[in-house]
C-alpha cells in the first residue's frame, strides 16, 4: 500500500488518459465479455486484503451497466495484464479505477456504436440495461451476443465521457467483498495454498548474521527424497513434504559454517547513530517557501522513532516452476512487472523468460518479504527442472529478514509571533531511505541476490520522488498555513538493516512531530489545540474533517477525568491523498491503552463506503500498534525481535473501538484510504498522552520505558 | 498410519506420528482452512477443535489426535450451508485480507457453544490467542455478536 505507485505519468506525448490506461492505451488489455453472459476485467493492481478487486469491479459493472455479479476478475499476471507497476500508494482506486471506468466508458461507447450501425437507431436513444441494448422498440442486442474482442483491439479514445456522479448506481454502493467468501470457508484462495502436481517443498537456511557468508557446508545424509541447493551463501532445503524440509534444513543449518561479523549499529542508542550517519548522508531540500518572519518566540524539538516490521500474519511464500530456460512463479508482490524485472536481473536473462503470476497472500502493508521469497523460489526450483517448489519462510525469516521502516529522526524548529501564531518552520528529516523494492534499479534488490556465489551490491534504498509524495520526507511538511518554510532531508548511505516501503513512509513520523509541535506551540498560546490548528488551516476539506471529528468526540465538551486522555491527530495524506482527522482516548494505567478512536475522512469520491471505513479503522488499528508497541530489536548482529513474543503487535483485548465517518464527494477525484489514518492516529494518541499525564514524549513507541523519559 | 475423524468423516493419514496436526491436515489432508502463521503457538492462524476445544494444530503432534474429532474452519458449514458464524462475518464484512480468519472462526464456534450468549469481554478474552493484522478486531466482535443473538432468536 505504500510506495511510488503510478503517480507520475510518462511524458511521452501521446493524448491523456486517465490513470494506468496511459501506458496500457489497448481496451483489450483491460477487459472482455464473453457469450455466456459474463465480464471479466484485468486490472494490473492486485488484492492485498484492501479490498480493490471489489472497488474495481464495482466501477466496471456501473460504467458498462451490467449486474455486479456479472463481473468476474483475472489476477494480475505477466506478460498480458496491465502494467500497473506497484500496488501501493494509496493510489489504486485513482490508477487502476481511473483507467477502467475511461476503458469501460470507451468500450461500451464502442458497442454501441456497433449496434446503432446495424439497426439504424442513433446512439442517443441506445440504452443499457445489464448488457442488454435497448432501442425504442425494444432489445437489440446485447454484449454477449456481440462479444467480439476484436471491438476491444484498440486504444481507448480520450474524448469518451464516463457517466455523471449521479447517473452511478453501484460505485458509491457498499457492496460486500467478492474474495470473503473464499476466506471464511477455508478455501485454497492464498498463494499458500498453491499445490501443483508433483510439488516440492522448501525451506531457506538463513546465516546467523547480516551479511554473514557461507564457507563451508559438511558433507552428511538428509532425509530421504531431501536434497540441498546451494548458491554462494543462498542455501535452501528440498524435499517432498513440509516435513522433511523443515527437518532438512535444521541438517543443514548445523552443517553450515559461516563468516559472522558485527555490522549493526548499537541499538541502544539509535539516535545518536543516525546523527552520526547523516553527517556522512546525503542531505537535500524538500521546500523553501516565503521569506523569514521576524518571530517574538521559538521551540525546538527533536522527535524519533525506531525501525518497524510489516508483521504480516502469514510469512512470505511463493511457488516457482522451471521449464527450459523460462521460469514461471505465483507471487504475492505488490508489482508483479517490477518483480519479473528484478528476477531477470538476478538471473542475467531476458524479462520475458520470467512469468509472473499473482496469488493472494496475507495483508500486505508495503515491501514486505513477498519479492525476496519469489525469488528464494525460483533459486531453489532451477536445481529440479519440470518440478514445482513451494518456498515458505518462518516467523522468523518473516520479522527478521523482511524489508523493515527505516529507523528516524526529525529535528523542528517552530518560530511564533507575538500572539502565538505561526510564522517559520524549520526542520530536518534523517533517514535511510523508504524504498528498495524492486525493479527501479540496475541491480535487483531481491534479498537473495546480495547472497549468490556473484553476489550483487546492496544499495542503500532511495526515496520515492517528492512529487510522488516523497520518502522520509512524506507529510513533512505542514499542510498549515506558515509563511516561511525551510525543510530539509539526509538520507542515510549506509544500510545496515535493509529498509524499504511501509504503510505511510515517513509519514508515520512527520506527522506525529508536525501534531506534538501544533499541540505544545497551542499550549504556551493558550489556545484549544482544535482552534489553533483551524487557525492555520486554509483548506476547506482539512477544515470539514477536523470540525467532523470534534463533534464526534464531543471535544468541546470534553471533561477531564484523572488518568484519562483525549487528543487529536491530523493529516492529508502526502498532502494531496485522503484527509484523517483522528480523536484518540487513551487511559494511562501501568502502561497506556488506547480506548477509543474517532475518525473522519474524505476520500473524494467514495465507491464503497464500508470498503473505505474498513482501510480507515484498519490503518487507526495499526497506528495504535505501532503507537504503543513496536519496534524492531536488534544485537550488533541480526534482528533480534523474530517473534510474536519479541515484536508483539495489538491483540483483541487491547483494541480500541473505533468510530469511522467518512464526508462523501462523488463530484471529486478518489484519493485514496489504505495509509491515510495510520499516521494521524498515531499523533493523536501522543496528544491524549500528554492530555492524560502532562508530559511530551518524543519517541515511538509510548512504552513505560520511553514515557519515562519524558517531560 | 493414523485414523481419525476430520469434519465430520473418518480419515486415516500417510504421516509420521510426530509430524504437527497442521502440516497433516494440509499435506494428506488436503485442508486450505488450516493456515500456517507461526508454529509456535503465538497467532492463532492454526486453530482447529480437537473433541470441540480449541487447540493450536502447528505444535500438536498428529499422533496426539489418533481417534479423535478434528474440525477445521470447512467442516463449520459450506457456502450453501453456512455456519451461522461465517454468515454473520459475512454480513459484517469482518475481514480484511483474512489470512486469521479460519483459526478465528473455529475458536469463536467453540465459545459460542460453550457460552451462548458471550458478552464484548468474554469474545475478546476467547479471540486473544488469535492475531490479527489488518485491524478488522471490531467488526470480528459484531460479528460473533450478531451469530450469538441469531442463533438464540
Amino acid at each position: 500500500m505504500s510506495g511510488f505507485g503510478a503517480a507520475l505519468p510518462p511524458a511521452d506525448g501521446k493524448p491523456k488518459l486517465p490513470g494506468s490506461l496511459h501506458a496500457n492505451r489497448r481496451l483489450s488489455q483491460w477487459l472482455g465479455f464473453s457469450a455466456d453472459g459474463r465480464v471479466t476485467i484485468a486490472p494490473g493492481k492486485v488484492e492485498l486484503g484492501q479490498g480493490i478487486l471489489t472497488t474495481l469491479s464495482q466501477i466496471a459493472a456501473d460504467e458498462l451497466d451490467v449486474d455486479f455479479a456479472r463481473i468476474e476478475v483475472t489476477p494480475a499476471a505477466t506478460p498480458d495484464s496491465p502494467d500497473e507497476a506497484v500496488t501501493s500508494g494509496s493510489l489504486s482506486t485513482q490508477d487502476s479505477g481511473g483507467a477502467l471506468r475511461h476503458a469501460c466508458a470507451a468500450a461500451r461507447a464502442i458497442f454501441i456504436e456497433v449496434v446503432a450501425q446495424r439497426t439504424g437507431i442513433p446512439p442517443e436513444r441506445i440504452a443499457i440495461v445489464d448488457g442488454t441494448f435497448i432501442g425504442p422498440a425494444g432489445a437489440i442486442g446485447s454484449y454477449w451476443e456481440l462479444a467480439d474482442q476484436a471491438l476491444l483491439e484498440t486504444e481507448a479514445r480520450p474524448d469518451v465521457q464516463p457517466k455523471a456522479a449521479a447517473a452511478r448506481r453501484i460505485a458509491g454502493t457498499s457492496v460486500p467483498r467478492i474474495d470473503l467468501p473464499d476466506k471464511v470457508f477455508g478455501a485454497a484462495r492464498f498463494v499458500h495454498d498453491l499445490r501443483l502436481p508433483g510439488m516440492l517443498h522448501a525451506r531457506v537456511v538463513r546465516p546467523p548474521a547480516r551479511q554473514a557468508r557461507l564457507l563451508a557446508l559438511r558433507d552428511g545424509a538428509l532425509p530421504a527424497g531431501a536434497r540441498a541447493v546451494r548458491d554462494g551463501s543462498f542455501l535452501v532445503a528440498l524435499a517432498p513434504t513440509e516435513w522433511a524440509a523443515e527437518a532438512a534444513a535444521l541438517q543443514l543449518a548445523g552443517w553450515a559454517e559461516w563468516s559472522a561479523e558485527d555490522t549493526l549499529p548499537e541499538a541502544g542508542d539509535l539516535t545518536a547513530w543516525l546523527r552520526e550517519a547523516a553527517g556522512r548522508g546525503e542531505r537535500s531540500e524538500v521546500i523553501r517557501r516565503g521569506e523569514v518572519v521576524p518571530a517574538a518566540a521559538s521551540l525546538r524539538r527533536s522527535f524519533h522513532r525506531p525501525y518497524i516490521a510489516h508483521a504480516s500474519v502469514a510469512p512470505s511464500c511463493a511457488v516457482a516452476c522451471w521449464q527450459g530456460d523460462t521460469v514461471e512463479v505465483w507471487s504475492h508482490s505488490q508489482g508483479p512487472y517490477n518483480l519479473r524485472a528484478d528476477i531477470a536481473k538476478a538471473l542475467k536473462t531476458a524479462p520475458d523468460k520470467v512469468l509472473v503470476r499473482h496469488r493472494e497472500g496475507a495483508g500486505c502493508y508495503g515491501h514486505n518479504g513477498a519479492d525476496d521469497v519469489a525469488l528464494d523460489a525460483v533459486l531453489a526450483a532451477r536445481a529440479v527442472p519440470g518440478t514445482p517448489v513451494r518456498v515458505l519462510w518462518s516467523r522468523a525469516e518473516e520479522l527478521g529478514w523482511s524489508p523493515f521502516s527505516s529507523a528516524m529522526l526529525v529535528d523542528i524548529e517552530a518560530t511564533t509571533d507575538a500572539g502565538g501564531r505561526l510564522v517559520g518552520w524549520r526542520s530536518h528529516i534523517v533517514s535511510n531511505g523508504h524504498s528498495s523494492r524492486p525493479g527501479r534499479d540496475p541491480v535487483p534488490t531481491l534479498l537473495a541476490a546480495g547472497m549468490l556465489a556473484e553476489p550483487f551490491p546492496v544499495k542503500p534504498s532511495i526515496n520515492p520522488p517528492l512529487a510522488a509524495g516523497g520518502g522520509a520526507p512524506r507529510n513533512g511538511v505542514p499542510l498549515y498555513t506558515i509563511p516561511h518554510l525551510e525543510i530539509d532531508t539526509t538520507r542515510l548511505l549506509e544500510m545496515p538493516i535493509r529498509t524499504s516501503a511501509l504503510r505511510g513512509l515517513g509519514a508515520t513520523l512527520n506527522v506525529w512531530s508536525i501534531e506534538a509541535m501544533m499541540d505544545e506551540l497551542a499550549a504556551a498560546a493558550r489556545v484549544d489545540p482544535l482552534d489553533y490548528r483551524l487557525q492555520h488551516l486554509d483548506d476547506a476539506r482539512a477544515v470539514a474533517v477536523l470540525q467532523r471529528v470534534a463533534v464526534m468526540c464531543g471535544w468541546r465538551e470534553r471533561q477531564k477525568r484523572d488518568g484519562w486522555g483525549l487528543g487529536l491527530g491530523f493529516a492529508r495524506y502526502k498532502n494531496t491523498g485522503g484527509y484523517a482527522a483522528v480523536a484518540a482516548e487513551i487511559e494511562a494505567r501501568e502502561r497506556v491503552f488506547c480506548r477509543r478512536l474517532w475518525i473522519a475522512g474524505d476520500v473524494g469520491e467514495v465507491v464503497n463506503p464500508d470498503g473505505v471505513a474498513n482501510q480507515y479503522e484498519g490503518g487507526a488499528i495499526h497506528g495504535t500498534s505501532v503507537a504503543l508497541l513496536e519496534r524492531v530489536a536488534f544485537d550488533r548482529r541480526r534482528v533480534t525481535s523474530d517473534s510474536w513474543e519479541t515484536y508483539p503487535i495489538l491483540r483483541f483485548s487491547d483494541v480500541p473501538k473505533v468510530a469511522v465517518e467518512l464526508i462523501d464527494r462523488p463530484e471529486l477525484p478518489f484519493l485514496g484510504a489504505g495509509e491515510a489514518s495510520m499516521a494521524p492516529t498515531i499523533a493523536a494518541i501522543g496528544a491524549a498522552i500528554t492530555d492524560a499525564l502532562g508530559i511530551r514524549p518524543r519517541a515511538l513507541p509510548f512504552t513505560p520505558e520511553q514515557l519515562a523519559s519524558a517531560t | 498410519m493414523l485414523s481419525l475423524s476430520l469434519n465430520g468423516r473418518p480419515v486415516t493419514l500417510d504421516v509420521p506420528a510426530s509430524v504437527s496436526l497442521l502440516q497433516a491436515l494440509r499435506g494428506p489432508g488436503g485442508l486450505s482452512g488450516p493456515r500456517f502463521g507461526c508454529g509456535n503457538e503465538q497467532c492463532g492462524s492454526c486453530m482447529v477443535l480437537v473433541d470441540g476445544l480449541p487447540r493450536h494444530a502447528c505444535t500438536l503432534p498428529v499422533e496426539a489426535v489418533a481417534g479423535r474429532a478434528v474440525t477445521t474452519v470447512e467442516g463449520l458449514g459450506t457456502p450453501d450451508a453456512p455456519h451461522p458464524l461465517q454468515a454473520a462475518f459475512l454480513a459484517e464484512q469482518a475481514g480484511q485480507c483474512g489470512y486469521c480468519l479460519s483459526g478465528i472462526l473455529v475458536s469463536a464456534a467453540a465459545l459460542l457453544r460453550r457460552d451462548p450468549d458471550p458478552d464484548e469481554a468474554a469474545i475478546r478474552a476467547a479471540l486473544e490467542p488469535h492475531l490479527c493484522r489488518c485491524g478488522s478486531h471490531n467488526r470480528i466482535i459484531r460479528a460473533v455478536q450478531r451469530a450469538a443473538q441469531e442463533a438464540r432468536a
